[in-house]
């Protein structure tokens, strides 16, 4: 019984791990994660996970760095969702769908977009941009 | 100031910058059946609120400018940032990029060479910017004794590595892995026996 405890926590543990598809690294301001209908109060070390929505206030800022070392800041009065993101890690192979809602990005692409240009799509409300690397920002207004 | 008032109405706007190694990347706006393609420095497209979309190249001498008003050096995002409005808070909250160090190791033993310790040092500098950093440590030997009494050292120097980072309050245990991988992955490969000093070593990943 005991054996199979540890064995479900074990389980449990890996798969809560594996949600984590990046970390928050800097904050400044007002900034908040969208996860289920809760609001978090976002802080540096804080994990983010796919289907997360960033929303920073109007003297908010936040930068995260995804497993692929992808990174991601936004500024003030933004919304950004991550709709999905997927990455091996052996292969370099994955997915990354985000929409920015308003705001603005700042963006270094990773691992992924080098190993497969345009695996990165950023939505806007007008547009989608396929990204094939490496730095770019965004404004919606 | 100029540019908002030259574009009083721009609704969306993307803007690639050359990569901190130089090299441009490419970024294409799709809207509808139109399809943009960025891949110059500053290649700009600027959507304006009468729906109509333009591809631009923003005025390099106008993004230069502003390096040379600045003594310090900036990277690609600083300048653009310095002259694009709206970009500020978004440049200046992206993470520190991802490092490597390495460090050396004498022989049979984890304590750092001399040139190593004081790149130790360095490195706290370094990692000390970071607030919240996520990092693997990972030790290497030589070809010195045997194998398996190689994947114990080379462990064992990654582990004192790890304690000394955690020591020095860079990151608390759990976000600091430590692994070792023996003598497998020289850097100079040798015949067994040969002692390298550039393969004992550890090498530190963060993020």
């Amino acid at each position: 019984m005991r054996w199979i405890l540890a064995v479900a926590a074990a389980a449990f543990g890996m798969a809560a791990y594996a949600q984590d598809v990046g970390q928050i690294k800097t904050t400044k301001g007002a900034v908040h994660v969208e996860r289920g209908g809760q609001r978090i109060a976002a802080a540096p070390g804080m994990n983010v996970r796919a289907s997360d929505k960033l929303v920073t206030g109007a003297d908010g800022a936040v930068g995260v760095t995804f497993l692929d070392n992808t990174m991601v800041s936004a500024g003030p009065s933004t919304v950004f969702e991550i709709e999905r993101y997927q990455f091996n890690s052996t292969t370099h192979d994955g997915e990354f769908d985000a929409s920015l809602k308003k705001g603005s990005l700042a963006v270094v692409s990773g691992k992924m977009v080098k190993q497969t240009p345009g695996s990165m799509r950023v939505r806007t409300p007008s547009s989608v941009m396929g990204v094939r690397g490496t730095e770019f920002l965004v404004r919606v207004d | 100031m100029a540019l908002i008032l030259l574009f009083p109405a721009t609704k969306e706007m993307v803007v690639v910058l050359p990569g901190a190694d130089g090299h441009v990347g490419m970024v294409v706006v799709e809207r509808g059946d139109e399809r943009f393609i960025l891949d110059e420095p500053y290649a700009s497209t600027r959507l304006t609120s009468d729906g109509q979309v333009k591809l631009e190249k923003l005025e390099e001498q106008e993004v230069a400018a502003s390096i040379e008003r600045s003594t310090e050096p900036r990277s690609p995002f600083e300048r653009a940032a310095a002259v694009l409005p709206g970009f500020q808070g978004a440049v200046a909250a992206l993470p520190a990029r991802p490092a490597s160090f390495y460090l050396y190791f004498i022989t049979g033993t984890d304590t750092l060479t001399d040139a190593s310790k004081l790149e130790f040092e360095r490195m706290l500098e370094e990692l000390r910017k970071r607030e919240a950093p996520d990092i693997v440590v990972i030790g290497h030997t030589d070809r010195v004794g045997a194998p398996e009494g190689n994947d114990e050292l080379s462990l064992q120097r990654a582990e004192r590595m790890k304690a000394d980072l955690v020591a020095q309050g860079i990151a608390p245990p759990e976000r600091i892995r430590a692994a070792g991988r023996g003598e497998r992955e020289p850097v100079v490969p040798t015949e067994d026996g040969v002692d390298e000093p550039l393969n004992r070593r550890v090498e530190i990943n963060v993020r």
